[in-house]
């Protein structure tokens, strides 16, 4: 919540403003039953009509007064909110976008996204709401109160015993009804996976005619949810008639009471009358305070949440430079690396390349050679040893400088929706020459052409209407674009065939000669020409040398090479 | 082809949904008619509810309604003076208030209480339907249509329709009757005072109706700016690390700005003109207050009308502009509920997978003689995919299909497995008609692993189990030991028995795919459909699995598509796709000799390593 109120703090005098001119607002809603007790039993036994009027004309002057300033107050209300949300917002957004890989991976994405949708939102419901009726419903309550102990005491006895017993039923239900909506949360959760992933595996179920086995699933989540839907529904079901209850006995008991009262000289008729208007108005704020109470323990969760990660210090600082040594590209000197801290993913991991060579990189699932990659750029730090880039630790590179001259496809790499050029432009200022060049080269030509868009070809959100293929051949086009120092591609050109595959190869070849480039692959025939390949293998190397030499030196390399290049072909021939 | 956008072009945005409303008004009353008696009819299957929910809401009303005239009652025998108060008929009437209010606080409880049941019954047999259309609709449906589409109809329009049959149709009646009460109320107990309101009402109705036509287009593009707010956050967090890693995040942060900018815009002009109608609506009750109590203060002054009337009537009156403001508000909603309602009912009107045909006899012991004669087909009519194609699969044979990605290899598979059905031509398996077969046995002739592996969110067993209701804890452990997975999962705390849904497990994509030729390898079917099966297994494991690959093949036609065209050489018929065609077809050797398209794709998975050496780079 602290970290909120800096936002708010620029506004305090506005938002003084806009509650002063509430609270006149909320005054004038008081004194028109006031009125209306003063005509009945001061006016009327006059005998005058001219004073009733008069009297009339100061209740519509009150009223007119209150529909005015509500309104401005509602407006200034709404015009501070939005601008505070503009902010935080933005010095969120700002935020997240600067994060560490290994902040966003804490965090995860989608709970910086609903950080920065829903929750910005509920303070931004928050901040308005509370100008509007956080001060109308306490001030209607007191000052209800008040007039009505001025106009009598017995008789507001009668009405402050009622309150007690409705705050208590909100406070119940409310506390009660928290967990059950939780679960109906999470149910519903089910029924959507159980949904998805009949839509998914469409062809699996139609296959295995398993369409019955899975309407049962259905069946048994539906079920639950509606059973908790009603469940929660029952249990708020009891909220209104009571409240209601409690107020209609307070009524019956302030008529009974002012009987008495009238009986004995004590109060006037005219009161009673005017009572029974504050009872409602008091009731009112009563509910709208228990509503305030439930948007402010929403909107503090949300600020707290907010705050949370704006306060995230930048956990990768800048280092001082140290002198750089010339010839080297790309250097691992020791290093190693965790992801989560418990077991290393690199393991003393030492290599280095030269500038314009290529490294490729190889190994199994899980092996971390994409693990490399991510240390290069700094999305991660070492835990131990050095990571040189241009003979440079990447911890003193302030980001500008490193992250400019490399261009990078990773794994299953981000397409925005937009068109071709947006993607490989990537938000950089480069001419569409530029582009089409870099297309050119990732062999995006071919299909791009094919329609009549060209560049301009749309592409959906994560370019889900592209084939495999297709999202691999931009993403390159994206790398290559600002003719990087350093290419960096993770497994990038997997989906494309073999010969699609070896003119993009022959075209980096010729195009790219003085850029260093780092291949991680699963394919031999994607790194086997590169100057060094790397063979990793549980976060250790196990072999690093030229093709030549790995085939003579790494059992593990040469049978990969055997089972990928050979003649693979056996275990289809034998039944044939 | 059905409609290709069905869902997806009915998912209007907002905007576009009150101009689609605008339009239906005239010329599309009879639709509106038709979803009106749709709808009925699931209210109508649970009719005992609906009367008895409106009994009560007649009922509890009614005795709330009764409550200021007895106050008002109560008050006139009171008196104006002390010592003149008539305790008998004060008692009696105050007694009858509270019977009143407890009664109808009973009653509306209980009200709330049906219309919880009625709303689970409606909600849960809507949602019933729908998924029980999802599951006969063709597999077609769900390739033209996104998943969050059909999912949405089923969560949030749901709910719509339903929030809206089971509140706002009730709120409609409540304040019906609450208005048409309390006016015939007031209009016993002082008809000239009524005339107050022939002032206010016309007020109230012209200005929340003024207010709402501004206020919704508001509203609509608060929502359509704030959604594509979320759309944007959603996507640009998504591709941080891409944006880090070329660094323009000031670019992202900008282009956010505006987007921003422009939400906040449009909230707090929303919020303008929202935030008039509460006030106003009480300036305008105020107006009625006290005009009634003016006049009813001079009438009083002139003996006209008693001091309990006033008091009853100023309560009518509060009581009186309240709904007609919530039916405003109500028939807003009810626009909304209706759109979702179209939308539910469009989907329960596609037209699912044809029927079997009445001839269709079960395909059993099959040997697997797969025949496509003169096969015509296209996703689309005007752009045909495959043309009079030929094939014949003899029993036990290899069938591969190659081709460049996105070619359409897949297309072959959705016919064999009769996911789409043929323009022309006929398709025979064991020399018989495969439409004239029943589909659940034809599928079930095929063994199918697939590149895009499907798991549900069950145990590991039920998964290897899924398509052999007869499996036992041997033969899925043997399956499991086949793939290669058997190992991992018994390293698992919970074995065979944990969850896939828990994220403690984290199943690589090749561990996935282990998993799902497991469950292949529990299937006895004669023919077997390969779609890219180890595309994600790492090639080590290719290698050990590759017995048990080939166990799973034998004797078994096979139908594989496959990336490595070294997995391949061995097949008896190679189909070369290419654009969405069959260019080529033959033997490895027959094609390579061809030196065609196939020759030049075999050419360039080598051509690699012999035309360049390591010193040119």
């Amino acid at each position: 919540m602290k970290g909120i109120l800096r936002y708010i703090r620029p506004y305090y005098g506005y938002l003084a403003l806009t509650l002063a001119i509430k609270f006149v607002a909320s005054v004038m809603d008081l004194l028109i039953p006031s009125i209306l007790a003063q005509m009945i039993d001061r006016v009327v036994p006059l005998g005058e009509a001219r004073p009733i009027f008069l009297w009339g004309g100061a209740m519509l002057l009150c009223a007119l007064i209150s529909v005015l300033s509500n309104v401005t107050a509602n407006r200034m209300a709404a015009r501070s909110a939005g601008k505070i949300t503009l902010r935080i917002r933005h010095d969120l957004f700002c935020r997240i976008s600067h994060f560490s890989a290994r902040q966003l991976d804490r965090v995860s994405i989608p709970s910086s996204v609903s950080r920065l949708t829903s929750d910005t939102y509920n303070i931004n419901q928050m901040l308005a709401r509370m100008q509007r009726i956080g001060v109308r419903g306490p001030i209607l309550l007191v000052g209800g109160v008040a007039i009505t102990l001025t106009m009598d005491v017995g008789l507001t006895c009668v009405l402050l015993a009622t309150l007690p017993l409705i705050a208590l039923v909100v406070y119940f239900v409310t506390k009660k009804s928290v967990p059950v909506y939780t679960r109906q949360q999470s149910v519903l959760d089910d029924m959507v996976r159980v949904t998805q992933e009949n839509i998914a595996g469409v062809r699996v179920v139609r296959a295995l005619s398993k369409t019955d086995y899975e309407t049962g699933r259905f069946e048994a989540v539906n079920k639950t949810l509606a059973d908790t839907e009603q469940r929660a529904g029952n249990l708020m079901a009891i909220t209104n008639p009571a409240s209601t209850l409690i107020l209609n006995l307070g009524l019956t008991l302030v008529v009974l009471v002012g009987a008495f009262r009238i009986q004995a000289g004590q109060t006037q008729p005219g009161v009673i009358i005017a009572f029974l208007s504050y009872f409602t108005i008091i009731l009112n704020a009563m509910l709208g305070i228990t509503r305030i109470f439930i948007l402010c323990s929403k909107g503090a969760a949300s600020a707290r949440r907010v705050s949370e990660l704006l306060e995230l210090p930048d956990d990768q600082p800048v280092l001082p430079a140290a002198p750089a040594r010339k010839s080297e590209a790309v250097a691992f000197s020791h290093v190693s690396f965790s992801y989560q801290g418990v077991r290393d993913n690199l393991t003393d991991l030492s290599f280095s390349i030269d500038r314009g060579q290529t490294l490729g990189i190889i190994g199994a699932t899980g092996s971390g050679k994409s693990t490399v990659l991510q240390l290069l750029l700094r999305c991660y730090d070492a835990d131990r040893g050095e990571v040189r880039v241009f003979g440079q630790d990447v911890r003193t590179f302030p980001p500008e400088i490193l992250r400019t001259q490399i261009g990078v496809v990773f794994q299953n790499d981000f397409l925005l929706a937009g068109t071709a050029a947006d993607n490989i432009r990537y938000f950089r200022d480069l001419p569409d020459e530029v582009l089409s060049r870099a297309a050119f080269l990732a062999q995006a030509d071919a299909f791009l052409h094919e329609s009549p868009d060209g560049l301009q070809r749309p592409v959906l959100a994560r370019g889900n209407n592209l084939s495999g293929g297709q999202k691999q051949r931009l993403l390159i086009a994206r790398a290559l674009a600002a003719q990087p120092a350093l290419l960096l591609l993770d497994d990038a050109s997997s989906a494309l065939d073999y010969r699609t595959d070896a003119a993009l190869r022959r075209a980096l070849r010729t195009a790219c000669r003085d850029t260093t480039t780092v291949i991680v692959a699963q394919r031999v025939s994607a790194i086997r020409h590169a100057d060094r390949i790397l063979v990793l293998d549980e976060g250790k190397s196990i072999g690093f040398g030229t093709h030549e030499t790995l085939l003579r030196d790494c059992p593990v390399y040469r049978s990969l090479c055997e089972i990928q290049m050979g003649d693979g072909g056996e275990e289809v021939q034998t039944h044939a | 082809m059905p409609d290709r956008n069905l869902i997806g072009g009915g998912r209007l945005t907002r905007a576009e949904q009150s101009g689609d409303r605008r339009d239906l008004s005239g010329a599309q009353k009879p639709k509106k008619l038709a979803v009106l008696r749709r709808l009925w009819r699931y209210l109508g299957r649970n009719r005992g509810l609906v009367v008895l929910a409106l009994c009560l809401a007649v009922g509890g009303n009614l005795l709330a309604l009764l409550g200021p005239l007895l106050s008002g009652r109560a008050i006139n025998a009171i008196g104006d003076r002390p010592g003149g108060v008539q305790f008998g008929p004060v008692f009696f009437n105050a007694a009858l208030m509270a019977i009143c209010y407890t009664a109808s606080a009973v009653f509306s409880y209980l009200l709330a209480r049906v219309m919880n049941r009625l709303s689970r019954r409606v909600a849960y047999q809507m949602r019933r339907d729908v998924f029980a259309r999802l599951s006969v609709l063709p597999v077609g449906f769900f390739d033209r249509n996104q998943a969050g589409d059909l999912i949405s109809v089923l969560t949030y329009d749901v709910d719509t329709v339903n929030q809206s049959l089971s509140n706002d149709l009730l709120q409609i009646v409540q304040s019906v009757l609450t208005v048409g009460v309390s006016l015939g109320m007031m209009l016993w107990i002082e008809p000239r005072l009524v005339l107050i309101f022939a002032v206010t009402i016309p007020l109230s109705v012209f200005f929340t109706k003024y207010l709402t036509g501004r206020v919704r287009p508001l509203f609509r593009r608060r929502s359509a700016l704030l959604g594509e707010l979320n759309g944007f956050v959603e996507e640009m967090i998504d591709g941080q690390k891409t944006t880090r890693a070329y660094h323009r995040e000031q670019a992202v942060i900008d282009r956010f700005d505006a987007k921003n900018a422009a939400a906040v815009d449009a909230y707090t002009k929303s919020e303008y003109y929202g935030t008039i109608t509460g006030p106003s609506v009480n300036f305008i009750n105020n107006i009625s207050l006290a005009l009634v109590s003016m006049f009813g203060a001079w009438m009083y002054l002139r003996r006209a009308i008693s001091l309990g009337d006033i008091s009853a009537f100023v309560q009518y009156s509060r009581k009186f502009s309240g709904p007609i403001n919530e039916i405003a508000n109500i028939t807003g909603e009810l626009q909304s509920a209706f759109a979702a309602a179209e939308r539910v009912f469009r989907l329960l009107d596609e037209p699912a997978e044809p029927a079997d045909a009445a001839d269709a006899t079960t395909l059993t012991d099959v040997r697997g003689e797969v025949a496509l004669r003169d096969v015509c087909f296209g996703y689309t009519p005007d752009r045909p995919v495959i043309r009079h194609f030929d094939l014949h699969a003899p029993p036990g044979s290899l069938i591969a299909i190659v081709g460049p990605t996105g070619a359409g290899k897949t297309t072959v598979i959705n016919l064999l497995m009769r996911f789409y059905d043929v323009d022309s031509g006929s398709i025979t398996v064991d020399g018989q008609d495969v439409y004239h077969v029943t589909r659940d046995s034809l599928r079930g002739a095929y063994t199918m692993v697939l590149q895009d592996t499907w798991l549900f969110s069950g145990t590991i067993y039920e998964n290897i189990a899924y398509g052999r209701a007869d499996a036992t804890r041997e033969t899925v452990e043997a399956a499991a030991k086949a793939a290669h997975i058997h190992s991992f999962i018994e390293a698992l705390p919970d074995g065979y028995q944990t969850r896939l849904t828990d994220n403690a497990v984290n199943l690589s994509k090749g561990q996935k795919q282990l998993l799902t030729i497991a469950r292949a390898m529990l299937l006895d079917a004669n023919m077997l459909i390969l779609d890219e099966a180890t595309s994600n297994v790492d090639t080590r494991t290719e290698q050990q699995i590759q017995a048990a690959m080939r166990d799973l093949m034998r004797d078994k036609t096979c139908f594989v598509i496959a990336h490595r065209l070294s997995t391949v050489q061995g097949a008896d018929r190679i189909l070369v796709v290419r654009d969405g065609q069959i260019v080529e077809q033959g033997t490895h050797r027959a094609l390579l000799a061809q030196n065609g398209f196939y020759a030049s794709l075999y050419a360039a998975q080598f051509d690699a390593g012999e035309d360049e050496s390591p010193a040119e780079m």
